[in-house]
C-alpha cells in the first residue's frame, strides 16, 4: 500500500534553532531489556513533571536490546539534560534526540465502524481511501479500519467518520526512524564488544547533519 | 608424607586456579561472593524473609563481622560512614517490608553523596510477589529512583553473577548505591556454585567518560592565561582517590582553592591555598571572589544550590572548567566553557602537565584579606566569645587543639554541621563525613559507628545536635553491643537551631516548632554502659573533652552552648553568592 507524503518539514514546531522555545522532541533510548527499566525512565520525566506526549518500547533489530521511542514537548536545553540523566542509567546503552525535522514518524490507528453504514454510504469507502484507510477485520457488524500517519491526519479521519457513527477508536504511540543516523546498526552491534570504539561510546547526539554533539 | 605434602599442594593449586564447583545455597553463594569481594563487615537486621541468609551467616561469623544495628536507617547509616572512611563499599542487610522502606532515607543520602554501598533485602517467595504477603513490599520500585541500580532475585542461579555487578556497579564510575532484593526461596535454593568472578564490565554501562585531550588542552590554555583563576574542588577528588594529583596540580598552579562541604580534607585545611569553605554557610571570601574570578576550575563537584547561590548571578564573569566523571553533571547547573569529561585521577595530572607553574601571590591575598574581615567580624567572637555562654565554634577549636586535626570527624545535619565544617581541622582526607546533600539529620550517631569500623585506628569524634541525637539515639546500643569506640559531642542548644535561625532572619521570629525538649543524655547513655558528662561552664570544656578523648571506649560528652546563636556568614536563599551576609 502506498503510504503518503513523507514527514515534511511542516510538523516541525515553532521555534527551532531559537533556544529556549519548546517544541517537540524525539528521544530513542537503546537498553537493555530488563524488568523496571521502564519505570527507571519514566520517572526522569516524572521527577521532573515533564509530561511523556507518547512513548513506544519493543525489541530492536538487535536481539536482547530495546528501543524506546519517547516524544515529549520541551526546550532543547531540557531534553539535552534528560537525555544525559536517561544514558546514565546502567542498563542504558545509548540517547538520541531529534526534533521532528530530523525523524521520519508514523502513528498508527484504528476505527471501528458500523459495516451497514459503509455498506449503504458509497461516500464513506471513499472518504476511507482518500485518507489511506484500509480494512482489518470486516464483520457483518462491524469493520475495523487502519490508518497510519501523523497525529493531524489520523485525527482529520476521526472528524471525518464521526457522523457515520464511529463505534471505537484507538491510536499507537508514535515511532520515529531517524534520518541522518546511517549505520547506527552497526554502531549499536559495537556496543557487544567489550571495548567500544571511542566514536561510539562517546557521548554523542546525532544532531541534523550527523553532528557529533560537542560542548 | 612427602608424597602426601605434594599431592596436597597440587590439589590447593588446582582449587584456586580452577573454578571450583560445589551445591550451595543461594544463601551460602551470596556470603562467598562478600568474601571474595573482599567484604569484611556487615551491618543489618535480621526479619522473616532474610532469615535464610542470616541462617548462613551463623556459619560464615569469622569471616564476616555481623554488626547488629537497632533499626534499619541506623544500619544504612553506618554502613555510609564505613563507605565513606575506608573506601570500600558498604554492606548492608535488611528483611522485606518495614526492614526494606526503613533503608530508604539512606539510600537516598547515599544516592546524593555518591556513596558506594550494596543492600540486601529480603523479599518474600517468589510465588507470593504482588499478593500483598505478610511484610512483601514492591523494594524495587521504592528504591528505584534513589538507587545506581537495584535488581530482584528470585532463581539462586543468578547470585554470583547479579552480585559481581552490585559491587562493580556501586564503587566504579560516580560511586552508589545498589539495592538487590532476594525472594526467600532463592536464598533457600540449593544449585551448582561455579565459583565467584567479580565483574569488570557492562556492556551498557560506561563508567568513566573517554578523556579528550583537546579539552585538556583548552582548559590549561585557560588556566595559563588567567589573572585570577579559582580552584573549587568537591568530594569526586576523595572518591577518584585523586588527592595527592590535585595537591600537586594546585600546588604547581598556584591557584587558591575552595572546597564543597563533602571535599573537606582533600588536602589538609592548613594548606596555604587552601582558601576556605564554599556556600550558604561557607568563608566569605571564596563566596564573595567566586562572582570576581576570571577562570573557575570546578573539580568532582556539582554545583548544589547551597553552594552556588542564586545561579543566574553566580560566577556570570567567568570562563567554567568543569572536570567530572558524570557526563550528565555537565552544563546541569553552570554553564561550562571547557568541560572535562573523566576520571579526575587520570585527567587532573595531565591539566598539571600542561600548566605553568605559577605563584598568584596578590590574588591570594585577596583572599587573606577576606580572611581578616571574617576572622574580625565573625570568626574571632565565634571561637573566643565573650559570652558567659559557650559557643560551638569554640568546641571544635578546642577539639581541633586536642585531635591535632587528625581525628574523623562525623557531623550530623544543622547549625553545628556547618559550625564543625566550618572550624575543624583536617589534616587527611577521608576525615570528614556528613550528610552533605540530602541533609539528613540522625545520620551522624550510626554513621559514627560505621566510620570507626571502616578506619579502627583513627579517632572518631560525632558532633550532633541535641534534635538529630534523639532521631536515631537507639543506636547507642549497637555501641553497647559491639563496644565499638566511638566519641560523641552533643552541642545542646536547645532548640533546632538552624529552623530557628531562619525564623529569626526571615520569619520575624515566629519560633514555630523549634523549641525541643531533651532527656538527660547523659543518663540515657549510662542506661546503655556509656560514661559520659553533661557540661555549661567553660572552665571544664578542655578537661572535658581531654576526658572524653582518652577514656578507654566510647563517651558522650554534652555541650551545652548558646540558645539563639546564629551561623555567618550566610548567602540568604535566592542570593548571590557575592551578597553573602556576615551579619
Amino acid at each position: 500500500m502506498e503510504n503518503k507524503n513523507q514527514a515534511n518539514n511542516t510538523s516541525l514546531s515553532p521555534g527551532e534553532g531559537q533556544g529556549e522555545a519548546k517544541q517537540e522532541f524525539n528521544i530513542t533510548v537503546y537498553t537493555e531489556n530488563q524488568i523496571g527499566l521502564l519505570n527507571r525512565i519514566a520517572i526522569i520525566f516524572t521527577r521532573r513533571k515533564i509530561n511523556i506526549d507518547s512513548l513506544n518500547t519493543s525489541p530492536s533489530e538487535i536481539d536482547s536490546i530495546h528501543r524506546f521511542n519517547i516524544v515529549i514537548t520541551e526546550s532543547e536545553e531540557v531534553v539535552r539534560k534528560l537525555t544525559r540523566q536517561i544514558e546514565k542509567q546502567v542498563e542504558v546503552l545509548k540517547v538520541y534526540y531529534h526534533t521532528n525535522a530530523d525523524v521520519v514518524w508514523q502513528e498508527l490507528a484504528l476505527y471501528k465502524v458500523s459495516t451497514d453504514v459503509i455498506a449503504e454510504k458509497v461516500s464513506v469507502e471513499r472518504l476511507l481511501r482518500e485518507n489511506g484507510a484500509r480494512a482489518v477485520t470486516i464483520r457483518k457488524d462491524y469493520t475495523v479500519f487502519e490508518a497510519t500517519g501523523h497525529r493531524e491526519e489520523t485525527d482529520n479521519l476521526i472528524k471525518i467518520l464521526q457522523p457515520y457513527g464511529l463505534i471505537e477508536f484507538v491510536r499507537s504511540a508514535r515511532v520515529a526512524i531517524i534520518k541522518d543516523s546511517e549505520g547506527f546498526n552497526s554502531k549499536l552491534r559495537e556496543f557487544e564488544r567489550l571495548e567500544p570504539g571511542e566514536e561510539v561510546i562517546e557521548n554523542e547526539y546525532l544532531n541534523q547533519g550527523q553532528k557529533v554533539f560537542t560542548m | 608424607m612427602e608424597t602426601q605434602t605434594i599431592t596436597q599442594e597440587i590439589g590447593e593449586t588446582t582449587a584456586a586456579t580452577q573454578p571450583v564447583s560445589k551445591e550451595l545455597s543461594g544463601s551460602e553463594a551470596l556470603l562467598e561472593a562478600l568474601i571474595v569481594e573482599g567484604v569484611d563487615t556487615i551491618f543489618g537486621y535480621p526479619g522473616g524473609a532474610i532469615m535464610p541468609i542470616y541462617d548462613a551467616l551463623y556459619d560464615y561469623s569469622e569471616k564476616l563481622n555481623h554488626i547488629l544495628v537497632r533499626h534499619e536507617q541506623g544500619g544504612i547509616h553506618a554502613g555510609q560512614g564505613y563507605a565513606r572512611t575506608s573506601g570500600k563499599v558498604g554492606v548492608v542487610f535488611a528483611t522485606s517490608g518495614p526492614g526494606a522502606t526503613n533503608l530508604v532515607t539512606g539510600l537516598a543520602d547515599a544516592q546524593i553523596d555518591s556513596t558506594p554501598l550494596v543492600c540486601i533485602t529480603g523479599q518474600v517467595f517468589a510465588h507470593l510477589l504482588g499478593t500483598d504477603a505478610f511484610q512483601e513490599t514492591d523494594v524495587i520500585n521504592i528504591t528505584t529512583p534513589i538507587t545506581k541500580w537495584n535488581y530482584q532475585v528470585t532463581d539462586a542461579t543468578e547470585i554470583p553473577e547479579v552480585i559481581a555487578k552490585a559491587f562493580y556497579i556501586a564503587r566504579s564510575g560516580r560511586p552508589g548505591p545498589v539495592l538487590i532484593d532476594i525472594t526467600k526461596n532463592a536464598q533457600i535454593q540449593k544449585f551448582q556454585f561455579e565459583g565467584y568472578t567479580p565483574c569488570n564490565h557492562i556492556r551498557s554501562y560506561r563508567p568513566k567518560p573517554i578523556v579528550r585531550p583537546q579539552y585538556i588542552q583548552q582548559a590549561a590554555e585557560l588556566i595559563n592565561n588567567a589573572k585570577k583563576p579559582f580552584i573549587i574542588w568537591g568530594q569526586g577528588v576523595i572518591l577518584g582517590s585523586a588527592e595527592k594529583e590535585f595537591k600537586a596540580f594546585v600546588e604547581k598552579s598556584g591557584i587558591p582553592a575552595a572546597w564543597t562541604i563533602l571535599g573537606a580534607g582533600a588536602i589538609p585545611t592548613d594548606h596555604p591555598q587552601n582558601v576556605g569553605m564554599l556556600g550558604m554557610h561557607g568563608n566569605y571570601g571564596p563566596n564573595v571572589l567566586t562572582n570576581e574570578c576570571d577562570v573557575l576550575i570546578a573539580i568532582g563537584m556539582r554545583f548544589d544550590d547551597r553552594v552556588t547561590g542564586r545561579l543566574d548571578k553566580y560566577a556570570k564573569q567567568a570562563k567554567v572548567i568543569h572536570l567530572d566523571i558524570d557526563p550528565a553533571e555537565i552544563d546541569k547547573n553552570v554553564k561550562s566553557t571547557v568541560p572535562v569529561w573523566g576520571d579526575c585521577k587520570e585527567t587532573i595530572p595531565m591539566l598539571t602537565q600542561l600548566v605553568e607553574q605559577r605563584q598568584h601571590t596578590e590574588w591570594l591575598n585577596t583572599f587573606n584579606e577576606y580572611t581578616r574581615k571574617e576572622v574580625e567580624q565573625v570568626i574571632h567572637e565565634e571561637l573566643n566569645p565573650s559570652t558567659e555562654e559557650m559557643t560551638m565554634g569554640e568546641v571544635i577549636k578546642h577539639l581541633n587543639e586536642l585531635t591535632n586535626g587528625d581525628a574523623v570527624i562525623v557531623t550530623d545535619v544543622g547549625q553545628h554541621q556547618m559550625v564543625a565544617c566550618r572550624y575543624a581541622k583536617f589534616n587527611n582526607t577521608r576525615s570528614n563525613v556528613t550528610s552533605g546533600g540530602l541533609g539528613t539529620m540522625g545520620f551522624a550517631l550510626p554513621a559514627a559507628i560505621g566510620a570507626k569500623f571502616g578506619a579502627q585506628q583513627r579517632d572518631v569524634v560525632a558532633i550532633i545536635g541535641d534534635g538529630g541525637f534523639q532521631m536515631t539515639l537507639q543506636e547507642l546500643g549497637t555501641i553497647m553491643q559491639t563496644g565499638v569506640n566511638v566519641k560523641i559531642v552533643i552541642l545542646n542548644n536547645r532548640f533546632l537551631g538552624m529552623v530557628r535561625q531562619w525564623q529569626e532572619l526571615f520569619n520575624q521570629r515566629r519560633y514555630s516548632f523549634v523549641d525541643i525538649q531533651s532527656p538527660d543524655f547523659v543518663t540515657v547513655a549510662k542506661g546503655y554502659g556509656i560514661a559520659g558528662k553533661s557540661i555549661s561552664d567553660r572552665s571544664e570544656l578542655e578537661g572535658s573533652l581531654k576526658e572524653m578523648l582518652a577514656h578507654d571506649g566510647s563517651f558522650l560528652l554534652e555541650v551545652f552552648v548558646t540558645k539563639e546563636n546564629n551561623v555567618f556568614p550566610m548567602v540568604p536563599q535566592g542570593c548571590s553568592v557575592a551578597e553573602i551576609r556576615l551579619k
